[in-house]
């Protein structure tokens, strides 16, 4: 069988270096195969995290060439093997071992964006009406599996480490899928201007181009949420006429 | 010796899936301090990789449908070895369980009047799934998720439990490890839920991952509690088999539902050739009356697709045996083919199927749209587990509850597809009410530093033997392909007598195997430690498959072909004997209640 030369950034807390391990190569393989061989054959302490291999729970997050992407996803037969498949982990969280990094920023940001809050039930027995045109809007939402690449190659985060004013892109995303919800009547809009700081994002959508569920993250979520925040604060008609408007029929 | 930090709940739920996400919101409805244990992030629990959908009667899309016909599929599928308590508790309250997931934010897919939509499934007499798409779980588990942590729920995330801690006879609490520290934790809890999933890891070809490995059952078996119905291993028909890298993963039964036919090499639509006595009056005559099926037509009966997992899985072992195999040593499944029933197929099954579509576009370079995906079976689901009350889920040790894949009852010999996410919701939910009603009436109880000490000298010795002992990770491949060849689908005496010795064998490894490297998040010392846990289940598994010499749902052996109705009276125990060995006991079902041998006797 042929064989690759996978080249890992192995290290803990930010200390590390690339360490290179060759590996067989055969028809199918994805990275995370590759990993999985290297740990049974010649480092069984490699840190790496993964769940479904299918890329269903976004756990194999990482950056492969210098691309982040699910390490369960991408195929070698589209990477050059010729040259080391170079594999590292993300960026934009602090490092705790070789793929692996501290995440648990991402949950704390969650919990502070003000939950679901529905209107009364539209029939007797406690249950609601929608129509599927108006759930699909969402539903591209909510395909979210969390893997944080969005939030990995956002420069907000990544690189000016805005991370106590910043949500980043996948909470633009949970807020757009909360805002946009069929039932839902909280109001977020100030949460997004004063401390979530959607103002720092300037549309490059490097976040929709590395989405590995093909959210259209900038256009359908982030956009549509900054004409929200524009009408609610920056423009007195459309507030008036927001008052006179039910926020949900729009 | 090494420290310890000690955390204290009134409940504490291990796992954070579907079951122990319920659990734990439940318990904290109920005013109790809950804390939430799991091995990896708070999300990624197995739950978040089903497809097709959850089971429950609401009557949406056939108003025929109701909880007793849903009774009467669960224990027909069952094979009637079911819990009865559990089918019918489960039948009864599953479609309020469902639309609570709505009023926490689930955005499922509609009918055309606006209400939940349901699709057809494998077993279920009416379209019964509600849905989103193919990725029902993911919106399942985030809903739970989003809902759980604005509720004052502690969570404990990337931590494995290890052992459960008993004070006399009664459990109250767990000694664990941090996955990225390695530091150990002690949680002491007046009452333990168990929410751990499954054990699909004991096999090569499966649809599980990592965290598969049994813990929970491993878990209970060790604290003294009864595993039963442990032969009862589902093979889900469908799992992807080429290219190798992908061999077992899911391919959801929803593909069927909507129409999908499987097919032999020769092009032959084989499940019309076998069709069980017991299924005969459900079952569509010709293909043409199984399409008008699965597009809604309330007077056809179910394509042969549809039968259930067990059944329709040794159909395809059968045509791979008789040579008529696909050219990678599975069979056809085609859902292209019903562009010759409606226009704009392509867009439609992008539409109904958008992750499978993703999925072998993206793993396997096979348009699902135009051309037949390879399918074969893959171990998908454990029907056997913990022994608990079908109505406050506690298991035989006072003080430890179950919920979820690790308990067992409701599925009996075989589970119906939607049935186990019906099952979380409905068993989480009793789970966590009664584990807070529990602690409420315990103190906290005491635990001896012995237990600590003894815990962490175990978790410690793979580390300190410094490399020199076997690669876990190989032992556990090394397993899963033993219990592949001598315990899988087809099964006979010989072979799992063998096995069972080898497991004697694999023990004794287990026991020396070694990790190098730190404790700073080391899979490798993660792996051995888990080995122990997957060792008891495959034990359990192969001891129970042994005793029942017929073939019974899932459980199939080539040395006894068919049912014996003598063995249809009673559920395979197993516990730990007081010398340490594995017992095996038969328990017998108690009778069925007049009211629902009527609502069997009557569904027919
Ligand atoms: C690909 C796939 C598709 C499926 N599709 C469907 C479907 O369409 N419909 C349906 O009804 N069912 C489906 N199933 C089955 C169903 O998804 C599972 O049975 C169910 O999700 C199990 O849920 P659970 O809550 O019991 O466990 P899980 O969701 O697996 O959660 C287990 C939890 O326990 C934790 N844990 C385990 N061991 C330990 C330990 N030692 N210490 C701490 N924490 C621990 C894990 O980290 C995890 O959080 C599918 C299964 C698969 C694999
Ligand atoms: S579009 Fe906005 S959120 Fe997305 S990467 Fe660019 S700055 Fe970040
Ligand atoms: S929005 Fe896309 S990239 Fe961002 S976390 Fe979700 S799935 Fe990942
Ligand atoms: S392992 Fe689940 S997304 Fe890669």
């Amino acid at each position: 069988m042929p064989k690759a030369t996978f080249r890992i950034w192995r290290g803990e807390r930010g200390d590390g270096a690339w360490v290179d391990f060759e590996t067989e190569v055969s028809e199918g393989m994805v990275v995370l195969d590759a990993v999985h061989d290297i740990q049974a054959e010649q480092a069984a302490d490699l840190a790496v995290r993964w769940n479904c291999k299918a890329g269903k729970c976004g756990s194999c997050s990482a950056e492969i060439n210098g691309m982040p992407r699910l390490m369960c996803m991408t195929r070698l037969d589209t990477l050059p093997l010729d040259e080391p498949v170079t594999i590292e982990p993300m960026k934009a969280f602090p490092h705790v071992r070789d793929l692996v990094t501290d995440v648990s920023w991402n949950y704390e940001v969650k919990k502070r964006i003000k939950p679901f809050k529905p209107r009364p039930p539209d029939a007797a027995d406690g249950t609601w009406r929608m129509a599927q045109e108006d759930v699909e809007r969402v539903q591209e939402f909510r395909k979210c599996i969390e893997c944080f690449l969005c939030q990995d190659v956002c420069h907000v985060l990544r690189d000016h480490h805005k991370h106590d004013s910043f949500i980043g892109p996948r909470f633009l995303v949970h807020t757009a899928g909360l805002e946009m919800h069929p039932l839902d009547t909280e109001d977020r809009l100030a949460d997004l201007k004063e401390k979530q700081g959607i103002g720092y994002c300037n549309i490059t959508k490097c976040c929709t181009k590395v989405c590995p569920e093909h959210i259209t993250i900038t256009d359908n979520a982030i956009i549509p949420l900054k004409e929200r925040v524009v009408d609610e604060f920056y423009d007195p008609i459309a507030k008036l006429f927001r008052i006179f408007r039910p926020k949900k029929t729009e | 010796m090494d420290r310890y930090t000690t955390h204290e709940h009134d409940v504490l739920v291990i796992g954070a899936g579907g079951a122990g996400l319920r659990a734990a919101i439940e318990a904290s409805a109920a005013d109790v301090n809950v804390g939430l244990v799991c091995k990896s992030l708070l999300g990624k629990a197995h739950t978040v990789m089903a497809e097709g959908g959850v089971a429950a009667a609401l009557a949406n899309v056939d108003d025929r449908d109701n909880w007793r016909v849903h009774f009467s599929d669960t224990m027909r599928g069952g094979q009637y070895l079911n819990n009865w308590r559990m089918a019918e508790l489960h039948a009864r309250e599953a479609p309020d369980r469902v639309r609570e997931l709505e009023a926490w934010g689930a955005v499922m897919d509609r009918t055309k009047d606006g209400k939940i939509l349901q699709r057809n499934f494998g077993g279920h007499k009416y379209p019964r799934l509600a849905h989103v798409g193919d990725r029902t779980g993911l919106e399942m588990i985030r809903t739970l998720q989003d809902h759980g942590i604005h509720r004052g729920i502690t969570v404990h995330m990337e931590a494995t439990v290890f052992r459960l801690l008993k004070d006399g006879d009664r459990v109250v609490g767990a000694f664990g490890y941090d996955r990225e520290h390695g530091r150990f934790l002690l949680y002491r809890a007046k009452a333990v839920v168990l929410a751990t999933g499954g054990i699909g890891r004991a096999y090569s070809v499966t649809s599980n991952s990592w965290e598969y490995t049994g813990d929970g059952h491993g878990l209970a078996y060790d604290a003294g509690a009864d595993l039963v119905d442990m032969e009862f291993v589902q093979f889900h028909p469908t799992g992807m088999v080429w290219p190798p890298s992908v061999r077992g993963i899911l391919v959801t039964e929803g593909v069927r539902g909507e129409g999908g036919i499987l097919k032999n090499k020769d092009g032959r639509r084989f499940m019309f050739d076998d069709i069980p006595d017991l299924y005969k009056d459900q079952t569509a005559d010709t293909p043409e009356e199984g399409w008008r099926y699965v597009t809604g037509d309330k007077d056809a009966r179910r394509p042969p697709e549809l039968l259930t997992r067990d059944h329709v899985a040794r159909c395809i072992v059968r045509e791979v045996k008789a040579g008529r195999g696909s050219p990678h040593g599975g069979v056809f499944l085609d859902i292209a083919w019903i562009r010759e029933k409606i226009r704009d197929s392509e867009a439609h099954i992008r539409k109904k199927l958008p992750s499978m579509y993703h999925q072998f576009k993206e793993l396997a370079g096979v348009d699902i749209t135009t051309q037949p995906m390879e399918v074969g079976p893959t171990t998908h689901y454990v029907m056997g587990g913990i022994r608990v009350d079908g109505d406050t889920q506690m298991s035989t040790v006072p003080g430890l509850f179950a919920a979820g894949e690790c308990a067992a009852g409701l599925h009996g010999a075989n589970r119906l597809g939607g049935n186990s996410l019906s099952d979380l919701l409905v068993f989480g939910k009793r789970a966590g009410e009664h584990a807070a009603a529990w602690a409420k009436d315990h103190d906290a109880g005491t635990v001896g530093e012995d237990q600590a000490t003894d815990a962490m000298r175990a978790c410690l010795a793979p580390l300190e033997r410094d490399g020199n002992g076997e690669n876990p990770h190989a032992l556990q491949r090394h397993l899963q392909t033993m219990m592949q060849d001598h315990v899988g689908i087809v099964r006979n005496e010989r072979d799992m007598t063998h096995a069972v010795e080898q497991l004697a064998d694999f023990r004794a490894r287990a026991a020396v195997v070694a990790a190098p490297g730190s404790r700073q998040y080391n899979g490798g010392w993660h792996t051995c430690l888990d080995l122990p846990n997957l060792l008891t289940v495959s034990e359990a598994v192969a001891r129970s498959a042994l005793d029942r010499t017929e073939s019974r749902g899932a459980h199939f052996r080539e040395d006894h072909p068919a049912k014996d109705p003598s063995l249809a009276g009673h559920n395979t125990v197993v516990r730990r004997a007081s010398d340490g060995t594995m017992e095996v006991s038969r328990l017998p079902i108690p009778a069925l209640r007049e009211d629902l041998k009527a609502i069997i006797a009557e569904m027919g």
